[in-house]
C-alpha cells in the first residue's frame, strides 16, 4: 500500500508512542526499586540498594517464591502429560464428542478465573475434606494444572497437524512397534512442541492469583498471592517493588528461551 | 524394548485402536469432564439453592430466588451493565491504540526490524499481570508520576476509580489485541493493495475499503481476549479502582455468606461470555486465533 509520506510519519509516531505506554510502567517500577523514599515521592530525590537487600532476607518472598516454583513445576507436569495426550486423541482418532473435547479444554482459560475458582474451591471442600485431603498445595496443582492443559494441548496439535505420520508408517514397516515408533520417532517430532507449551504452562501458573485465591490452604502463599496481600501495606512496599521489578527483569529469561525454541521450529524440526 | 512381554502389549495395542483411543483419553476425561466440569455444572446448580439468613449455611432447596434477587435489585443491575459497559471500552479502546501500532510493525517497519518489534509486543504478556497492576497503582497514586506529569500542563491524573479501571485493563490486554491484528495485517496480499491503488482509491479508501474488512476477523479474534478478560476481572479493579465495583467484585464479596447467591451473579459474565464467543464464531474470526 503505497501510504504518503505524512501518513508514514503518523503511523511510526503512533506507534512509537504506543511501545513508550506500553515500557514506561515496567521501567517506572525498576527505577522505583531503587526509590530512597519509603512513600515512593516522585522524583526520587536520591537512588539506593538498601531495598534490594531488604527483599533479599525477606524470608514470606522467599518462601512464597518456593511455593510458586513447585506448584508451577507440578502444574506443569500434569499438564503436559494431559494435554499431549488429548492432542494425540483429537488428531489422530474420530470419535464422538470430540469437537466438544476441544472446546471443554480452553472453557477453564476462556472463563472468568474466579468462576473457576469457586467451582473448584466448592468441589474439594465437599470431595476431598471428607477424605482427609485439605485445601494446600496439592489443590493449587490440580487447579492450576486445569487451565494449563489448553496451552499444551495447543502447540502439540500444531506440531501433529503439520508432521504427517508416513514417519510413523515407515518405521512401523521396517519392524518398530507401538513404543518403539513413540520413543524414536513421535517423541523426538513433537519435542520442541512440548517445551514451548511447558513453558508457558510454568509462566501461566507462575503468574496465576485468582484460581489460587480459591483452591490455596492456609499457610500456602505463592508469590502472586503474597504481593497482593502486602501491597497496601506500607512497611512492605518497597520491598514488594523489589520483588516486582525482580520479576519484570526474570521475564527475560521465558522471552529468550521462546525465542530460542521458535528458532529451532524455524529451521525444519530436526528429527 | 526387546522382550517379549512389551513386543506383545505393542501388538495387541496396534490391532486394537480403539483401546489405544480409550487408554488416551480416559485420565484426560476424568479430569476436565468429571471433576471439572462436575464442579462447574454443582455450581451452577447451587445457584437455585438458597441460604440460611442466620447461620448463611446452604439450604437445598430448588428456588428461583437469587435470579429474581439478580433481576430486581438496582444495585446488581447497575453493576452487571457497568461491568458490560467497561468490557466493551477496553475492547474499543485496544482496537484503537492496537491498530497503528500493528499495521506499523507488519507493513511499514523494515522486513529487518520486524521479529524484534514482534518480541517487542510479547515481552510485556511475560511480565507478571499483578506487577503491571502495581505499576499503574504506582502511576496513579496521589502526587505519583502521572500527576508529576501533568502538572505543568496544569491537570491531574484520574486517582483510582472507574477511569483507572478501565486504564489499567486496556493496558493489561493491549498486547492480545495487538498480536492477532499483526498477525491479519502481515497475511494482507499486498496485489489487493495495488489492485486498490490502481483502481485509483487512495490511501483512506483502500483503508476502509479492502484493510478493514480483511482484517476485520484478527480485530473480533483480539476482542475475545479484551472482552472476556475484561468482563471476569476483580483483581485489578481492587488495586487501582477505588471503591468501583464490577460484577467479580460482587461474586467475590458474597462467596463466604451466600455462596448461591455469588453462583447466580457468576452465571451473569458467563452467559454474557459464551453468548460472545457464539457471535464471534458465526464471523468465523475463531479460526483466527
Amino acid at each position: 500500500m503505497h501510504l504518503s509520506r505524512p501518513a508514514r510519519i503518523a503511523l511510526r509516531t503512533a506507534a512509537a508512542l504506543g511501545f513508550a505506554v506500553i515500557y514506561v510502567p515496567l521501567l517506572l517500577v525498576l527505577v522505583n526499586s531503587l526509590n530512597a523514599d519509603r512513600g515512593f515521592g516522585w522524583p526520587p530525590s536520591s537512588l539506593t540498594f538498601h531495598w534490594w537487600t531488604d527483599a533479599w532476607h525477606s524470608s514470606g518472598a522467599r518462601d512464597a517464591l518456593w511455593t510458586s516454583v513447585k506448584a508451577g513445576l507440578g502444574a506443569t507436569a500434569i499438564s503436559l502429560v494431559l494435554g499431549t495426550l488429548i492432542a494425540f486423541a483429537v488428531q489422530r482418532y474420530r470419535f464422538f464428542g470430540r469437537e466438544a473435547l476441544s472446546f471443554v479444554v480452553v472453557l477453564p482459560i476462556a472463563l472468568p478465573g474466579i468462576i473457576t475458582g469457586i467451582a473448584l474451591n466448592t468441589a474439594f471442600r465437599t470431595v476431598l475434606q471428607p477424605l482427609g485431603v485439605g485445601l494446600g498445595l496439592f489443590t493449587v496443582i490440580v487447579g492450576h494444572a486445569t487451565f494449563c492443559i489448553v496451552v499444551v494441548f495447543n502447540n502439540v496439535i500444531a506440531r501433529l497437524r503439520r508432521t504427517s505420520g508416513s514417519y510413523e508408517e515407515a518405521a512401523m514397516d521396517l519392524g518398530a512397534d507401538t513404543f518403539q515408533v513413540f520413543r524414536d520417532i513421535t517423541f523426538p517430532l513433537v519435542r520442541s512442541a512440548l517445551l514451548a507449551g511447558g513453558l508457558l504452562a510454568f509462566a501461566l501458573s507462575f503468574d496465576e492469583i485468582v484460581v489460587t485465591t480459591f483452591t490455596a490452604g492456609p499457610g500456602v502463599q505463592t508469590l502472586p498471592i503474597w504481593i497482593f496481600s502486602n501491597m497496601a501495606r506500607p512497611q512492605q512496599a518497597p520491598v514488594v517493588n523489589v520483588v516486582a521489578a525482580v520479576l519484570i527483569l526474570l521475564s527475560v529469561i521465558p522471552i529468550y528461551l521462546a525465542q530460542r525454541l521458535s528458532a529451532d521450529t524455524a529451521s525444519g524440526g530436526r528429527i | 524394548m526387546n522382550d517379549t512381554f512389551g513386543r506383545r502389549i505393542a501388538g495387541m495395542l496396534h490391532r486394537r485402536p480403539r483401546l489405544r483411543l480409550s487408554l488416551l483419553l480416559s485420565a484426560p476425561l476424568l479430569w476436565l469432564v468429571l471433576a471439572y466440569l462436575g464442579s462447574l455444572a454443582a455450581l451452577f446448580l447451587s445457584a437455585f439453592w438458597t441460604t440460611d439468613p442466620f447461620t448463611s449455611d446452604v439450604v437445598k432447596s430448588w428456588s428461583p430466588d437469587n435470579f429474581r434477587t439478580l433481576l430486581t435489585t438496582s444495585v446488581y443491575r447497575d453493576v452487571a451493565l457497568r461491568s458490560l459497559a467497561v468490557a466493551v471500552a477496553v475492547t474499543v479502546i485496544d482496537a484503537v491504540i492496537a491498530f497503528p501500532i500493528a499495521f506499523y510493525t507488519a507493513r511499514v517497519a523494515s522486513p529487518r526490524y520486524r521479529h524484534l518489534l514482534v518480541v517487542a509486543i510479547l515481552t510485556p504478556l511475560w511480565a507478571s499481570y499483578l506487577v503491571k497492576a502495581y505499576a499503574w497503582r504506582i502511576m496513579l497514586s496521589e502526587g505519583g508520576p502521572l500527576d508529576w506529569l501533568l502538572k505543568p500542563l496544569g491537570l491531574h491524573g484520574p486517582g483510582y476509580g472507574l477511569p483507572a479501571v478501565i486504564m489499567v485493563l486496556a493496558y493489561l490486554w493491549l498486547p492480545y489485541m495487538i498480536l492477532p491484528i499483526h498477525a491479519g495485517l502481515e497475511q494482507l496480499p499486498a496485489n489487493l493493495l495495488d489492485a486498490s491503488a490502481d483502481l485509483g482509491a487512495r490511501t483512506w479508501r483502500t483503508f476502509r475499503s479492502v484493510v478493514l474488512p480483511m482484517v476485520f476477523p484478527s480485530i473480533a479474534a483480539g476482542s475475545v481476549f479484551t472482552f472476556s478478560l475484561s468482563l471476569g476481572d476483580y483483581i485489578a479493579v481492587q488495586i487501582v479502582g477505588g471503591k468501583t465495583q464490577l460484577i467479580g467484585n460482587l461474586v467475590y464479596s458474597n462467596i463466604t455468606l451466600d455462596l448461591p447467591l455469588a453462583a447466580a451473579l457468576g452465571t451473569v459474565p458467563v452467559a454474557i461470555i459464551v453468548l460472545y464467543l457464539l457471535a464471534v464464531r458465526r464471523s468465523g474470526a475463531l479460526a483466527a486465533i
